[in-house]
């Protein structure tokens, strides 16, 4: 797959070393499932797997949330409003808002890790009558690095989802909780029955998380995660992002977690 | 009928399973208090004259770095505050502050102390609650360390 020109339309700073790009194809709608990534390409520099990061319904424009961490999403980070950005996708599996349908659902994101779950977040609040209980949960190192502030406040303004956010220190004008989002799992209202739970962040931070969440009689079956590897390809060939028997691009990002917890969390995989 | 201060503790998760002779005999050291939002529950370096179930309200634990305050975390209904009375020199290593207005039940160090060392029964029982939450606390502890959303 060549990489397909895409025009910045938008470009936003999110915390200090996190931006929000929004891009238009010309030739029409980019359409994609919740969860999915695309590979966005800094001409002379490089690609990178980037979560798809906006509405799934707004095909109009293709949202991508970065964090500023190594040389090509520095590169990314210097386009302005007219640059253009190469991508390929959309790759991998998707959050299963389908199979959750009828079911409470539980949203644990940590840092950045709210952007690949934004648009499944989006997803249920817009068919919000087709599931049970909403909660969404969400940490942060300090109130200042917490990410998509207005949407955490307006998901928390509907009456019909609890959103519980945690820092891990503040000062004192921070009026929230302070603690590990693992915190926040004991004391939400969550049950394991009849429930689905999406993780997304940082592979320790879903570890503890999972931890938790089975110490609370929730099985694997039941847990979705979202796994980041290196990646080239995105087509499942090169073997880059290999995990065990799967391959992060094709077969995940979003992992059943039976699926890979042979794997997960393993020294060298 | 009003509530006496065992029959709240009964339905508290901290003391669930405790028998009512327990109950009754730590309700013998607590008071109902009270704390408005931005009073100082503990301050670090005092004598921890009092541990606190929280019944309303939440709390921070604060600390003093480099000229600003830094909550380090917060806690909130049904939590245990305070440990420090478990082991000399009994002073709070934090300041405990009220994030709300805040209703608690202050139980009595001392007293507390007094009852567990003349009944070890009971003081095991409290023991092993207060093991649980130091646990919980260290593991999170454990946890922030990890800097986990880095």
């Amino acid at each position: 797959m060549i990489p397909e020109p895409f025009t910045i339309t938008r470009r936003q700073k999110e915390t200090v070393d996190t931006f929000t790009i929004e891009l238009e194809r010309e030739s029409g709608p980019f359409a994609f499932q919740p969860g999915q990534f695309n590979m966005l390409y800094a001409f002379g520099v490089g690609e990178v797997p980037i979560s798809i990061s906006g509405r799934p319904f707004a095909t109009d424009r293709l949202v991508h949330t970065i964090r500023d961490v190594g040389t090509v999403t520095t590169a990314l980070g210097k386009l302005k409003t007219g640059d253009q950005v190469g991508v390929r996708g959309p790759f991998g599996s998707s959050w299963p808002t389908d199979l959750a349908e009828g079911k409470d659902v539980i949203v644990a994101a940590g840092g950045i890790g709210l952007a690949p779950i934004r648009p499944a977040i989006e997803q249920v609040l817009a068919h919000r009558e087709k599931y049970g209980r909403f909660i969404i949960l969400y940490g942060a190192r300090t109130p200042e690095s917490i990410l998509y502030g207005r949407d955490l406040g307006k998901w928390s303004a509907r009456l019909d989802t609890d959103v519980l956010v945690t820092v891990d220190r503040a000062s004192r004008s921070w009026r929230g909780h302070v603690g590990v989002i693992t915190d926040l799992l004991r004391n939400a209202p969550v049950a394991p029955e009849n429930a689905v739970v999406f993780v997304c962040g940082p592979e320790i931070m879903m570890h503890y998380v999972v931890l938790n969440l089975r110490g609370r009689g929730f099985s694997g079956e039941q847990i979705f995660v979202s796994l980041e590897r290196n990646m080239q390809c995105a087509e499942g060939r090169c073997g880059r992002c290999q995990l065990g028997p799967a391959f992060v691009c094709k077969d995940g990002p979003v992992f059943r977690f039976t699926d890979i917890e042979p794997y997960f969390g393993v020294r060298e995989f | 009928m009003k509530k006496t201060i065992s029959d709240l503790l009964a339905q508290e998760v901290f003391f669930r399973n405790m028998t009512k002779d327990q109950l009754d005999f730590i309700a013998g050291c607590a008071t109902n208090v009270h704390y408005r939002d931005g009073e100082f529950i503990g301050l670090r370096g005092k004598l921890t004259t009092h541990f606190y179930l929280i019944r309303k309200g939440r709390v921070a634990f604060e600390v003093e770095a480099a000229n600003r305050t830094v909550i380090i975390q917060t806690v909130a209904e049904s939590d245990v505050i305070g440990w420090s009375w478990l082991q000399p020199p009994y002073t709070w290593r934090y300041d405990v502050r009220a994030l709300d207005d805040v209703s608690a039940i202050a139980f009595d160090a001392k007293c507390v102390r007094e009852k567990c060392e003349a009944d070890p029964v009971f003081g095991f029982e409290m023991y092993k609650r207060f093991t649980r939450i130091v646990i919980e606390r260290l593991e999170a502890t454990r946890e922030q360390l990890t800097d986990m959303y880095a």
